[in-house]
């Protein structure tokens, strides 16, 4: 049995692999695309609201993503409030989609927060500054993120390291099914409980050298300022 | 002197329901060097963000040329960009000097800057600092290069918020040779903001006294000096305690 496991193990890996990095890169995409922006509006402006506003990011920065996978699972069911909707851009459960919808749940709020909080760091006259030599209010925060560009990459660091070794949710919404949702956390979780331990401890190599590699070519983006 | 480049009138700016500034009449001459001279949180600062057009007034307005910035409006950009701030503490960006000094050009679309940027580099004495960089120089070089990215962009006015307050006197003179050359040569108007009387007295063309939000008094240097007609500016001027 293990034999043929072993045997098959090559293409499985590598679909795991593949369909990992497709859910955690595109929920991590998708979370970038939400997050700084409203990062850097609640670092940058302040209005009616800012603060509860604030308190429900952290609230979203801490919650436990087995309870996230329960919410889109509930949400997504064919009872639940968007799955009876039968519209064809509403993932349904047990289908990568439905991973990327919990994922970006559990990351957006990271990225927004640690956005938030490196725009804030940026000393507050570097903005009138730039306002004084020309620039438009985009072009003023544009500069402010390009100056809080640690900080923002550590955000997408942080939202990155979150979901690509998290297994709660996506056990919940994609159901572990071989060749569809099986990724390489759940993969592990259940080579454990079938005692194939080093299958397990493989497949936890992997998945902890694609979190390095992933690592160095953000801490590349951080550019010379990481070094200054 | 010809015609004002700045005509303000009854300008008055209010934060938190307290007035800070109030001013009933000025007018700066295009291609003058007015020194504002006045003890800590007499409104200088804030007239200069006012005529920098980064804050709109709240009462009263500004005639620049021949635009008007009344409360509650955003100036034009094209405006807008033909001023231009020093301020006390250099902000600069974690780039190098060359990318500091060309942002503003980056900023209006210009992106082949580099023999701009290096005259501009030469004239405040740093072209050999080009690509260190920014955030590693000291405090007089920072400030020449927060020099140097305002006079790169060939404002028609320069404002100076004591760029000279925590300089050596090297670095202070340096300063000033260019701030006057800058006038000589291309015309720019300069008003610059300083607790310094000596300083004020060697660049000012004309000088202005604040106290309070308000302007005491307004008048040629030598007269401003030599004879002021306040007797709070006369006691300014002397180097004693106003409030």
């Amino acid at each position: 049995m293990r034999l043929d496991r072993a045997k098959t193990l090559g293409p499985e890996l590598r679909e795991i692999i593949f369909l990992s990095l497709q859910v955690s890169g595109t929920a991590l995409l998708i979370s970038t695309l939400i997050g700084i922006p409203i990062g850097a509006v609640l670092g940058l402006r302040h209005f009616i609201g800012r603060r509860m506003v604030v308190a429900l990011l952290y609230t979203g920065m801490g919650f436990p993503p087995v309870v996230i996978g329960l919410l889109v699972y509930l949400l997504l069911s064919r009872s639940g409030p968007l799955g009876q909707l039968h519209l064809n851009w509403i993932p349904s459960l047990f289908t990568p989609g439905a991973m990327v919808v919990a994922q970006t749940i559990i990351a957006f709020p990271l990225v927004a927060g640690f956005t938030m909080a490196a725009v804030m760091g940026v000393d507050p006259r570097l903005r009138q500054q730039v306002t004084a030599l020309g620039a438009t209010q985009r072009q003023a925060a544009w500069a402010v993120l390009v100056e809080a560009r640690v900080g923002v990459v550590v955000s997408i660091i942080a939202g990155f390291g979150s979901i690509i070794s998290e297994v709660g949710a996506v056990m919940l919404v994609g159901g572990n099914i071989a060749g569809r949702t099986r990724v390489l956390t759940t993969a592990i979780v259940l080579e454990t409980r079938e005692g194939d331990f080093g299958l397990a401890i493989a497949l936890g190599l992997v998945l902890l050298a694609l979190t390095f590699i992933a690592n160095l070519i953000m801490l590349r983006l951080q550019g010379k300022s990481f070094d200054r | 002197m010809s015609a004002p480049i700045y005509r303000l009138e009854n300008l008055a700016k209010d934060y938190n329901g307290r007035r800070v500034l109030d001013i009933e009449a000025l007018e700066i001459q295009d291609g003058e060097i007015l020194t504002l001279v006045g003890p800590s949180g007499a409104g200088k600062s804030t007239l200069l963000r006012l005529l920098n057009f980064l804050e709109p007034p709240s009462q009263g307005s500004i005639l620049y040329r021949h635009a008007r910035f009344r409360p509650g409006m955003e100036m034009p950009l094209d405006l807008r960009r033909k001023v231009t701030t020093v301020f006390q503490s250099p902000i600069l960006l974690n780039q190098s000097v060359r990318d500091n000094v060309a942002y503003g050009l980056r900023l209006r679309g210009q992106e082949d800057s580099q023999p701009a940027v290096r005259a501009a580099l030469e004239q405040v004495g740093l072209a050999h600092l080009a690509h260190q960089p920014a955030r590693t120089l000291s405090g007089g070089e920072a400030q020449r290069v927060a020099l140097a990215r305002a006079i790169v962009l060939a404002p028609e006015v320069l404002l100076m918020d004591e760029p000279t307050a925590n300089l050596d006197p090297y670095n202070v003179g340096l300063i000033e040779t260019i701030v006057q050359a800058l006038n000589r040569d291309r015309g720019t108007t300069i008003v610059l903001v300083t607790h310094n009387v000596f300083q004020a007295r060697r660049l000012a063309q004309r000088a202005a006294f604040m106290l309070d939000g308000r302007l005491v008094e307004v008048a040629a240097g030598a007269d401003f000096f030599q004879n002021a007609q306040d007797p709070r500016t006369a006691a300014f001027v002397r180097g004693e305690m106003v409030y």
